[in-house]
């Protein structure tokens, strides 16, 4: 029944999958974790291709691999850069609940594979009827005929449900805004009209030796100015202290002065 | 390719099966390897000639010669340019992910060459006594692979850019993630159409559904959605919103360097021959030979090796319409270009697709058998009807949208008032053309209380302050 292709592409692809998944609970990086989940959808679409399910193999590395993983890697990226994965338990008592939920599900699997015949006759007898479907009709044709046509009802109801949860998720994250948003030009005519930094806000500071957007530009008094640092910034504690950059030019200043009275 | 057999070819009845045509029962597996070395050579030199050409060309557009020193008319740049890149420093940035850094160019550069492993280079040709198809394979499923396969290639892209450890990066891997995913919906779509028309998805069976008229005629709107869709599936301008110099200095590839800066850079050439490849194939017909020359001397030109060349002619063809595009446009802004394929494209694609369906359901008789016959030609009457009413919706939704744009111009389009007062705003402004001046109609009071004196023109005018709004 099983060729020795089939064999050697499982002990090849077999391994691979286990690895991802082992990758996807141990990796410390989230997006190492996402990769590990990417390589067990794709070797799982590849085990589908060699048993012959060509229409389900591709549809498998399409979607999941290609639309769903890729998503995620999204927001993992979106939310942090370099978010690693730290060991502080947020929600109590969730270890001992998930050692519980582990604990049922591998005896459910356990159960479930324990009661699978490995019968060589019915499972070429399957093999043959989908070979003998893939040369009469083909194998997408095949598909579509099962699913609108004996399951089309399953079919349309998961739809269905698909679209009302996509719905729901939408209505949550929605915000409605109370107020029309502000144009630039808006924003510029109301500074103008509160006579409040009619120029624009000050730029961050830029001095001999250094520039960026953290440093704050000082005023003539030589004391940082707030509004020169983005609020962003100030609110993450990310402002860098402007005292280094002022003593290099007191230095400077000095040793003009010095050179001047020599 | 004659009128009755192009009636053919709108009316064709879908294949007994989706499988491939193309027959590999007598390839042997050194043969399969050969076709595969073969074709990686071919789009090894592809690549080397693309470049060449389109510098060659875009000199030409801009009034200059284009690289012309190396080799005859320039054409070893490529390679001195290839042999420079070699030698350059290999960079990997100090807050890189080390490992992710090196597989990401490696993912794109792979992946680029999969997809032409189901493109059909010609007909079956007899290669060291066995009869095969220039094809290295073909699957039920052909073009779905090469579209997954390109959703796979997205990761050595948003991988470079969080692998990077910099902003520039990240921000250009994100913004081509989405700019290839969104546009892939679109490409799909399109290509549900071709589906529908060829009755598969293998790429054998669609260029022999092609043999009495090619797609790109009942299939017209698919393959302009596809052409706008290739173009920013492959980051290529006016949609290389990735790499965009002016705000994101190189896009996703920016910390690299040497030979993993060339491996995106052969991968994203080489995706654009994929992309032409597959317009090639699944609106061009393929591989087979141009209508009249297809008919000379009972198809000598329309088999075996002949293929390829007509082929690469085809492919070269979009290639140099994305040299061309290149040449011509600038970059697009990204909200504008995601605007486009989220409500314009995918939604009028959509519309087609249906379209589509219930024309081929009219040829295929689900909808009635009666026919039309006219001249040498029989139709099929309720074809006929919905091509009809397609026709009619098409033309009243572009009336609607007309009529709306045109209120809308309208609109906006206030005509300026025939007579101004120049100092109205606080400052002299010069009237518009065919604008009349109004004469100050201010008292001449020298220093009003509430206004300020402006001497213009020998008079003192007061100037009543308005807000600077």
């Amino acid at each position: 029944m099983t060729s020795t292709a089939e064999a050697v592409a499982f002990w090849i692809l077999g391994p691979l999958a286990v690895l991802g998944a082992l990758g996807l609970i141990f990796a410390r990086k989230a997006v190492h974790a996402a990769l590990g989940m990417a390589l067990t959808m794709v070797t799982l679409g590849v085990f589908y291709l060699i048993e012959k399910a060509d229409f389900l193999g591709v549809i498998q590395i399409f979607v999941y691999t290609g639309a769903v993983m890729m998503i995620f890697l999204f927001v993992i990226m979106l939310v942090g850069v370099d978010s690693s994965d730290s060991l502080l338990e947020t929600i109590k008592g969730q270890r001992w609940w998930s050692f519980i939920f582990v604990i049922g599900l591998a005896g459910l699997l356990i159960f479930t594979l324990g009661q699978v015949t490995f019968d060589a006759k019915t499972v070429q007898a399957g093999m043959d009827r989908l070979v003998a479907n893939n040369n009469a009709t083909g194998n997408v044709t095949g598909i579509a005929e099962k699913i609108f046509g004996q399951y089309v009802w399953a079919f349309e109801v998961t739809s269905a449900l698909l679209i009302t949860a996509a719905l729901g998720a939408m209505v949550l994250a929605h915000r409605e805004r109370i107020v029309p948003k502000r144009t630039q030009a808006e924003w510029a005519a109301r500074r103008v009209k509160e006579n409040q930094d009619v120029a624009g806000l000050p730029a961050p500071g830029v001095y001999a030796r250094h520039n960026a957007v953290d440093t704050p530009a000082l005023l003539p008094d030589g004391r940082p100015a707030a509004k020169s640092v983005s609020r962003v910034l100030v609110a993450r504690d990310q402002v860098a202290r402007t005292d280094g950059y002022r003593d290099v030019e007191r230095y400077i200043e000095r040793e003009i002065e010095e050179g001047r009275q020599k | 390719m004659t009128l009755s057999s192009a009636a053919y070819g709108l009316l064709g009845a879908l294949p007994a099966t989706d499988n491939p045509s193309a027959d590999f029962s007598d390839t042997p597996w050194w043969v399969a390897l050969i076709k595969a070395l073969v074709i990686f050579v071919y789009l090894l030199i592809s690549t080397l000639l693309v470049i060449w050409f389109e510098r060659r060309i875009i000199g030409r557009m801009q009034q200059r010669p284009g690289p012309n020193r190396n080799g005859p008319f320039g054409l070893l740049q490529t390679l001195a340019d290839g042999a420079k890149l070699m030698l350059k420093e290999d960079i990997t940035p100090a807050k890189a992910d080390k490992i992710i850094y090196l597989l990401a160019p490696l993912i794109a550069g792979t992946m680029a060459f999969v997809s032409f492993a189901i493109i059909p280079f010609g007909g079956e040709v007899w290669m060291f006594g066995h009869r095969t198809p220039l094809q290295l394979t073909d699957v039920p499923v052909a073009v779905l692979l090469v579209l997954a396969v390109a959703s796979v290639g997205v990761y050595g892209i948003i991988l470079a850019g969080w692998s990077s450890g910099s902003t520039y990066p990240l921000l250009g891997g994100l913004r081509s993630t989405a700019q290839v995913i969104s546009y892939e919906i679109a490409m799909g779509l399109s290509l549900v159409a071709i589906f529908l028309f060829s009755g598969s998805m293998s790429t054998s069976q669609i260029v022999a559904a092609q043999s009495s008229l090619w797609y790109i005629l009942p299939a017209f709107f698919s393959f302009a959605v596809y052409v706008i869709t290739m173009v920013g599936e492959t980051n290529r301008l006016p949609f290389d919103l990735a790499e965009g110099e002016g705000e994101l200095t190189g896009g996703f590839h920016t910390e690299y360097s040497s030979m993993r800066f060339a491996m995106f850079f052969l991968g994203e050439y080489i995706n654009m021959f994929t992309v032409a490849a597959l317009a090639t194939t699944m609106f061009l017909g393929g591989w087979q030979a141009p209508p009249f020359i297809a008919a000379i001397n009972n198809g000598m030109f329309n088999h075996g090796w002949w293929g390829i060349l007509w082929f690469t002619i085809k492919m070269w063809i979009f290639i140099f319409g994305f040299v061309w595009l290149r040449g011509s446009l600038p970059r697009t802004r990204y909200d504008q270009f995601m605007r486009f394929g989220w409500k314009f494209l995918i939604p009028i694609t959509l519309a087609w697709v249906v379209a589509v369906a219930f024309i081929r359901g009219a040829q295929l008789g689900f909808l009635g058998e009666g026919t039309v016959t006219v001249g040498p030609l029989g139709f099929n009457t309720s074809t006929l009807v919905i091509v009809a009413v397609v026709a009619v919706i098409a033309l009243a939704v572009a009336w609607v949208w007309d009529g709306r744009r045109e209120a809308r111009l309208a609109a906006e389009q206030v005509s300026p008032p025939e007579e101004i007062d120049p100092f109205a705003g606080g400052h002299p402004v010069p009237p518009l053309p065919g604008q009349r001046l109004r004469e100050p109609s201010v008292a001449l009071t020298a220093g009003g209380s509430s206004g300020e004196s402006v001497v213009s023109g020998g008079t003192v005018t007061a100037v009543k302050e308005e807000d600077h709004g």
